[in-house]
């Protein structure tokens, strides 16, 4: 028996022996980290295909969500990883894949966010007369999804045409600007027309009815409660459209244009004089990831039911290009990774942190070292390790790039390269 | 326009020559490392912060010992500027150095090690702060000797800290000026930015050069800091952020890597905003109203970089393969 099937069958073991620990202890949400982590795995070592995919299809839509529905808040961290893991794939292809630093990716997300949030909601009876809004959550939602591309996607030629005849450092402080310019737009566009109620933000936001899936539980003799049955469809949502964009990445990768992308990030002149028409291609990427970052932005605002310029800053866009940075630029399980450790960092391992100090503090625990002794009591308020994410994506950033570049999991062409590079030296 | 409107310009010209000040040696930051690297150091605008903190401690700690607000004055400008130079330093030692040592092929790394040294700094002052005093909201104490206001013909009015603010900016040009264009240090700024390995058989050791530079281009920056907190009071680990991105597109106006482009920048920069500020409010009906302040400095930057990418006094490059 060689090492791949080996490996093969004793993969599903492992799914499902971190699957089962997750079920026994569902409440216990840190336990996510192997069942992620294996998932991983799978797509990194080499497995038989039956091995590999019937063991991530168990995961994905058995394992979580019959753990998601004792313990709703692992439905919340799987959609924030996976709205987030969609925001780290557009960005790949614009930073990682083409190479053009764009500091102002979280505009796309806003642009896709408003334009469901406006019509989805009594917003847009601000300016246009007859009182038709919201819009019913069927079938506007979805008609909805797939304008949200297109407005992301045409704000993305917009932006780009002119940013992208500039040079990699002009073109991010450019897109960082224009980023800061559609925040400063949606929180002032209230006035002299009411189109995005300023800083205020939008809320109630329609969201698409579940009563379907709750039409299909009573069927199997479930019995789910209304809350249950929407963490459940957003789940199920968020996970096809991340699917459905891993899929477009797989093959845009080694499609005309993916190489196209990184022969431009590797040499524009090069590029260029292969007959690569720069600025085109350079749109296109920035487009496609538009585009994906539009999508998200539509589930994200029906799935909050309130839209505010609050979560479209450029806090916000550091934190995906963070994700992308960890990750590996250009590679799309680095994107994956990055965007689930950095959401687990930032929604699950601070937040706890921040409760286990506020615990020692409250109840005035004191550390006895035998040579130092400290009570927490006289910790400071201001030490919530929750509120630091600028220092933590600072210093992810810095250090990635001092000593690992290429990040967690380089991209296949980089490590190629590098191999190459490698045997050259040694004959 | 109505008369009133027209009376009231030459304060508003003023007002714009000071912020113009600020924006100008911020800018001077931006260009000289950019001279020497060609790096756009993001992290500056967190070093012109380090500078306004600064200044705010040595107001709170040296008030009860310096009754002269002067003395106090210059006091906070020297040692935010040593803060802040000591900061740019650092960075460099700790940050840049080894990314240059290792000799990166992609162009991205120093520009996202510079953003992430941005992002991380802003928290730490934050931190530290927020131990030290349990806040991280600051003001600098008013003093009625910098407050006085000064009336000048044209019914112009000038406080004193913003007379102080023009001359302390005239004399910090002119010191400059005067250490790159005439001074043996100046002369090895010039080469390392002009070719730093044939400096390098030239005796000179760009890595030193290079640590110098971003001393006093972290000066300049700590200096403008403190100035900057005593014209507007405010100050948080923050406020770095807007100034600093005006700040560059100052420099990018007046032709990045260029010393004087970077003042003529910066005072243009000036003039525009707060004319743009003042007057757009009446040409739209209040449409387009204040709040539109700081997407201008974005705006003209992106304006300008599409028609004259060089700047004002910038020589076009061309890329070579």
């Amino acid at each position: 028996m060689n090492r791949a099937s080996v490996q093969s069958f004793l993969y599903p073991l492992l799914t499902f022996a971190s699957v089962g620990l997750l079920w026994l202890f569902p409440d216990t949400t840190i336990l996510l980290v192997p069942v992620l982590g294996v998932l991983f795995a799978g797509t990194l070592i080499r497995l038989h295909r039956w091995s590999r995919w019937s063991s991530m299809a168990f995961v994905l839509l058995i394992g979580i969500p019959v753990a998601g529905l004792e313990n709703s808040f692992l439905f919340e961290l799987f959609i924030q990883i996976g709205i987030y893991a969609a925001l780290a794939l557009g960005l790949n292809i614009v930073v990682g894949m083409a190479g053009l630093l764009d500091l102002g990716y979280a505009a796309f997300f806003a642009i896709g966010a408003y334009t469901w949030a406006i019509f989805g909601s009594p917003q847009a009876n601000q300016f246009i007369d007859g009182g038709h809004f919201p819009l019913p959550g069927w079938p506007y939602f979805y008609l909805f999804m797939a304008l949200a591309v297109i407005t992301a996607a045409l704000v993305g030629v917009l932006i780009g045409l002119p940013a992208l005849r500039l040079r990699g450092d002009y073109l991010a402080i450019v897109t960082l600007g224009l980023g800061e310019v559609v925040r400063v737009l949606a929180n002032n566009l209230d006035h002299p027309v009411n189109i995005t109620n300023g800083p205020k933000g939008i809320s109630p936001v329609e969201r698409p009815p579940v009563d379907w899936i709750l039409a299909i539980t009573d069927r199997l003799g479930l019995t789910l409660q209304t809350n249950h049955a929407v963490a459940l469809f957003f789940y199920g949502l968020v996970l096809v459209v991340m699917l459905a964009i891993v899929l477009i990445n797989r093959r845009l990768d080694r499609s005309r244009f993916g190489r196209a992308w990184v022969a431009i990030r590797e040499d524009e002149i090069a590029a260029r004089s292969m007959g690569i028409p720069l600025l085109r291609t350079k749109v296109l990427a920035f487009a496609t990831g538009a585009a994906f970052s539009g999508v998200m932005g539509a589930i994200f605002s029906a799935k909050q039911l309130f839209v505010s310029p609050e979560s479209f800053t450029l806090l916000q866009s550091i934190t995906i290009l963070a994700m992308v940075i960890l990750g590996g630029m250009g590679s799309i399980q680095g994107a994956l990774l990055g965007a689930a450790a950095v959401t687990l960092l930032n929604i699950e391992v601070l937040k706890s942190l921040s409760e286990g100090l506020n615990h020692l503090r409250q109840t005035g625990f004191v550390l006895d070292l035998g040579f130092v002794e400290y009570n927490f009591a006289n910790l400071s308020s201001q030490l919530e390790p929750a509120k630091y994410e600028r220092m933590i994506f600072g210093l992810i950033m810095v250090l990635m790039m001092i000593f690992r570049p290429a990040g967690l999991i380089p991209e296949t062409r980089h490590k190629l390269e590098l191999e190459a590079r490698g045997k050259g030296k040694a004959s | 326009m109505d008369g009133a409107l027209l009376d009231i310009l030459p304060s508003i010209i003023l007002e714009g020559l000071l912020v113009g000040c600020v924006y100008a040696m911020i800018a001077l930051g931006y260009t000289m490392v950019y001279g020497v690297l060609g790096l756009i150091n993001f992290a500056h605008s967190e070093v012109f912060m380090i500078g306004a903190v600064t200044g705010v401690e040595v107001f709170r700690y040296l008030s009860p010992h310096i009754d002269n607000p002067f003395a106090l004055l210059v006091v906070a400008i020297l040692t935010a500027g040593f803060v802040s130079g000591a900061t740019a330093v650092t960075i460099e030692r700790l940050a840049y150095r080894p990314l240059r040592r290792r000799g990166y092929t992609n162009r991205l790394v120093p520009l996202i090690t510079a953003i992430g040294i941005s992002f991380f700094l802003q928290d730490l002052v934050r931190l530290i702060e927020g131990l030290w005093h349990g806040e991280f909201y600051m003001n600098y104490p008013s003093h009625a000797e910098l407050e006085h206001t000064l009336v000048l013909p044209m019914d112009m009015t000038l406080q004193v800290k913003g007379l102080i603010t023009m001359v302390v900016t005239l004399l910090m040009l002119g010191g400059l000026w005067f250490l790159v264009q005439r001074t043996r240090l100046g002369k090895a700024i010039r080469a390392v930015a002009q070719d730093a390995t044939t400096a390098s058989l030239m005796g000179v050791n760009p890595d030193s050069v290079i640590a110098r530079t971003f001393f006093i281009g972290g000066f300049l920056g700590g200096v403008a800091g403190v100035l900057f907190g005593v014209l507007y009071t405010q100050v948080n680990p923050f406020c770095g952020f807007i100034p600093g991105i005006k700040a560059f597109t100052a420099a990018v106006l007046g032709g990045i890597g260029s010393i004087p482009g970077a003042m003529i920048g910066g005072v243009i920069l000036g003039q525009l905003e707060t004319l743009g500020g003042f007057y757009l409010p009446f040409f739209t009906d209040g449409a387009i109203g204040t709040e539109y302040k700081d997407v201008f400095g974005f705006v003209i930057l992106v304006l300008l970089l599409l028609c004259r990418p060089q700047g004002i006094f910038g020589k076009a490059q061309k890329d070579k393969v």
